[in-house]
């Protein structure tokens, strides 16, 4: 099978990627290149490369944004340190592999009917509930079906309202049969809300008893204020290295970075970047910074005066100098933005797009040929949309004199933002979380009859495709058409998007990871209590 | 004594007439606040059909009065009902977190309490010389700080460059005392180091200001010394006013403490109250409120029958 020259170059990634000098895809590649097969590289990559994680220890985690009133239904699910509580002790179908692949989690394999209407999901034997029942097909039925149907409140309904029906194998697998077809379901179970949870005896979820199949099993809940778990033995997959994981909800940031500092706890999310490079200084912390996928876009309604006019609105987006904006509003934590809604964190993502720069003159010559010189426009904003956004847009407004266009900071009371000022007023600044695929979002934010339209945008050439990659099987097609989308997006679309925020968290030195990290949410797509270990 | 009783019943009525006002008040008050429940519950990614569903199941179409007058029917028999975002029972979701509040309010207590009456009373023997002058500056620099500043200041010093103390007084379940007292202890230092100026500054006032008196002349010209003449002969005659303070700043230590709360992730009821703001949780908002209303009318009470008890003239009047 392979040759001693093999081994030793075998040997020589297994030490690259010990010192983190090559990424998993990379010595998934170079390794089945020196004749390995792919389950033995990946045996190699977790126990050679990683040097072996330990196991033990008490991580203890300080996470953002968690409130009193938090709770265990999973279509409620909204606050950050929920986020980061649910994939500790919970499970989903499928999950995001550090690498930004699709991997399996309660569900082992997947396959699609040709013309992807039917999802056939084999769940992995060994998933079991902390209470020690096995995971049945009737427990995922009864979780999907939390969110679907006339009197969920679920806020993930929209996400399954084309399917159908969810049938039951009878050989431990279920079908998700769909109305149209979804290349892309299976990245969809990877959302937040779908956890899989035990069903009662009349087919509801019993979600209440804060029951899980994951990586750890809870012991004290508070909402709002922490939460204490140990380790589930019997989860189905590879991890869990701490015997013991604390959850402390940290809302106040100085509260989060002191407590990191002082060593009360291991890791933090959400650090404040006006005092990221003090905070890189501690010998003792290191600080992740992670390109998201999630970001801020800047909608124009397409059908409103003066932004019915495509030539206005290209001439906003090329008034804004999104290189200072980065540079001195998210002190250098972000990735720069082209007006598409797809994130290099995302799969598909089209490469060879140029860049739009930042450029007076031509915005200038814009507004000239659609008769809008001396444009005068409102933009509003609040201060919760993220931290800086405020100070963002007022330095817009400075960069966008150069091209004639006059732009008014608006700034609204952060309460109820979301309520009164998203999708009623003409222009606004809006906060998006990742999303797993680029038809996730499109579909949620830029289809022409969708509910969050922001920008009241309408090309019938964008929603064409739109439909057609979401039921193209062959990823180079769909990966085409995605470009072919993101390009109309860009020229023609209402929305302005400066950057992709990075993800800024930090840990204690002695706290380890593998060399990549998941991009869906912080703290390594939210699995650090399952994927990271101490160093002993 | 039966004219005390008399007076304490009749203080406590219009306690709850002022109660009764005062829910009105907030009732309405968050009505006014702008934005939508379900949307807040659900938050952004809602649409208009889950909060349809969910406004439904909250009972937020009935008109305000109906919801109002119901709330206030539990209230009287201390049901507060149900939070509407998760739907548990008011009482059972701040009750622990309001006994964390007055544990840290007593702990503040038993600490600035005889501290500012004990410096009170030496600034006052002391007076005018340097060790008054110092004590004075520290006092007042200290209440005219925002607590959260006093609070940083604390953490840096005690937590990150001597390491003395935790940063953060998260609480676990099955602490011991002794651990209890040590993890709180910066925000407990913190509402002293607020509250003590103003109790010390009236203490000495109100001593000061009878040692011009007659009979406190005729106290030192028997001999009495100096010390014995304030505690013995002025202090008796300053409760009344002290005591007033005291009573204003225990209220302060538990109505005031928000700010500690978050600076020092202390999960108590300030905490819970702005979590409840945030999400539009009326029955939590108004449960807290009403608590910190009828604290502060419990100890203002307190602080009469307190002045009344130090002065025979008010006890036994013509």
């Amino acid at each position: 099978m392979k040759n001693s020259k093999d081994q030793i170059l075998i040997d020589r990634l297994a030490d690259a990627a010990r010192d983190a000098k090559v990424s998993r895809r990379s010595f998934m590649n170079y390794s089945m290149a020196a004749g390995l097969s792919a389950s033995a590289a990946t045996g190699l990559w977790t126990t050679q490369a990683n040097a072996a994680p330990t196991r033990g220890g008490h991580f203890r985690l300080g996470a953002h944004d968690g409130n009193t009133s938090d709770s265990h239904d999973p279509g409620t699910y909204v606050t950050y340190s929920t986020i980061m509580l649910i994939h500790t002790f919970r499970s989903y179908l499928t999950l995001i592999e550090p690498d930004g692949s699709l991997g399996p989690d309660v569900a082992s394999e997947w396959t699609a009917s040709p013309d992807a209407k039917e999802w056939t999901f084999k769940l992995n034997d060994k998933a079991t509930f902390h209470s020690g029942k096995k995971v049945t097909a009737n427990d995922v039925i009864a979780s999907l079906n939390h969110h679907r149907g006339e009197a969920s409140t679920s806020a993930a309904k929209s996400l399954l309202s084309d399917v159908e029906d969810i049938v039951d194998n009878g050989d431990h697998s279920i079908t998700l049969k769909m109305a149209s077809s979804n290349a892309d379901l299976p990245w969809l179970m990877t959302d937040y809300h779908f956890v899989i949870c035990p069903a009662n005896d009349d087919g509801s979820l019993n979600w209440q008893s804060g029951d899980g199949c994951g990586p750890y099993r809870l012991v004290d809940t508070e909402f709002g204020v922490g939460y204490h778990l140990v380790r589930h033995d019997d989860w189905h997959l590879e991890g869990a290295y701490f015997d013991e994981v604390t959850i402390t909800v940290l809302n106040d940031p100085n509260a989060r970075q002191t407590a990191l500092v002082t060593g009360d706890v291991d890791g933090i999310t959400q650090i404040e970047l006006k005092t990221l490079s003090l905070l890189e200084r501690d010998p003792n912390i290191e600080v992740d910074n992670v390109p998201s996928a999630s970001t801020v876009t800047m909608p124009m309604f397409c059908d409103v005066a003066p932004f019915d006019n495509v030539d206005v609105r290209n001439a906003i987006k090329l008034s804004m100098n999104r290189e200072e904006v980065i540079e001195k509003i998210l002190f250098g934590a972000g990735t720069i933005g082209n007006d598409f809604h797809h994130s290099p964190a995302m799969p598909y993502w089209p490469d060879d797009i140029p860049q739009r720069e930042y450029d007076p003159d031509q915005a200038k010559s814009l507004l000239k040929k659609a008769g809008a010189e001396g444009l005068s426009v409102e933009l509003k904003v609040a201060d919760s949309v993220f931290s800086g956004a405020v100070d963002m847009c007022v330095l817009f407004a400075e960069q966008a004199k150069a091209s004639g266009i006059d732009i008014k900071v608006n700034r609204s009371p952060s309460d109820g933002y979301y309520s009164d000022v998203w999708l009623k007023d003409p222009w606004c600044v809006v906060q998006w979380g990742a999303r797993p695929t680029p038809d996730v979002m499109y579909s949620l934010a830029y289809k022409d009859d969708a509910a969050w339209n922001e920008s009241h945008w309408q090309n019938e050439r964008f929603n064409e495709l739109l439909l057609k990659a979401k039921a193209e099987l062959d990823d180079d097609l769909r990966a085409e058409m995605y470009r072919e989308m993101a390009m109309l997006a860009r020229d023609d679309g209402g929305t302005l998007i400066p950057f992709f925020s990075n993800f800024v968290y930090a840990r204690r030195k002695n706290v380890m990871h593998g060399p990549d990290l998941a991009a869906s949410w912080q703290m390594d797509g939210a699995r650090a209590a399952s994927r990271w270990w101490f160093a002993s | 004594m039966g004219d005390i009783l008399g007076l304490i019943a009749r203080r406590l009525g219009l306690g709850l007439v002022i109660l009764f006002v005062i829910s009105i008040i907030i009732f309405f008050m968050v009505e006014l606040l702008p934005g939508d429940i379900a949307q807040a519950v659900l938050g952004q990614g809602a649409t208009e059909d889950n909060l349809a569903a969910l406004r439904e199941q909250m009972g937020l179409n009935k008109p305000a009065i109906v919801r109002y007058l119901e709330w206030l029917g539990g209230a009287v028999t201390f049901d507060f009902g149900s939070s509407i975002v998760t739907g548990e029972r008011v009482t059972g979701l701040i009750g622990e977190r309001f006994m964390n509040t007055l544990f840290l309010a007593a702990y503040a207590a038993v600490i600035a309490v005889p501290f500012a009456i004990i410096l009170g009373v030496i600034v006052a023997l002391l007076r005018n010389s340097i060790f008054d002058r110092v004590a004075n500056v520290l006092t007042l620099t200290s209440i005219s700080s925002p607590e959260f500043f006093l609070g940083y200041i604390l953490i840096l010093f005690f937590a990150v460059k001597w390491g003395m103390f935790p940063a953060i007084s998260s609480l676990s379940q099955g602490m011991s005392l002794g651990d209890l007292l040590y993890r709180t202890f910066l925000p407990a230092l913190t509402l002293v180091l607020v509250v003590t100026a103003h109790m010390m500054r009236m203490t000495r006032a109100a001593i000061i200001n009878l040692l011009a008196s007659p009979y406190i002349e005729m106290a030192r010209l028997k001999g009495a010394p100096p010390w014995k003449v304030i505690v013995k002969h002025a202090l008796p005659n300053a409760w009344a006013p002290i005591i007033n303070v005291v009573a204003l700043n225990l209220a302060y230590l538990i109505t005031g403490v928000v700010l500690v709360e978050v600076v020092f992730v202390y999960p108590g009821i300030g905490q819970a109250l702005v979590d409840a703001v945030s999400k539009r949780d009326f029955p939590v908002v108004q449960a807290c409120c009403l608590i910190f209303a009828a604290t502060f009318i419990l100890l203002n009470l307190a602080a009469d029958v307190g002045a009344i008890l130090t002065n025979p003239r008010l006890r036994h009047p013509k």
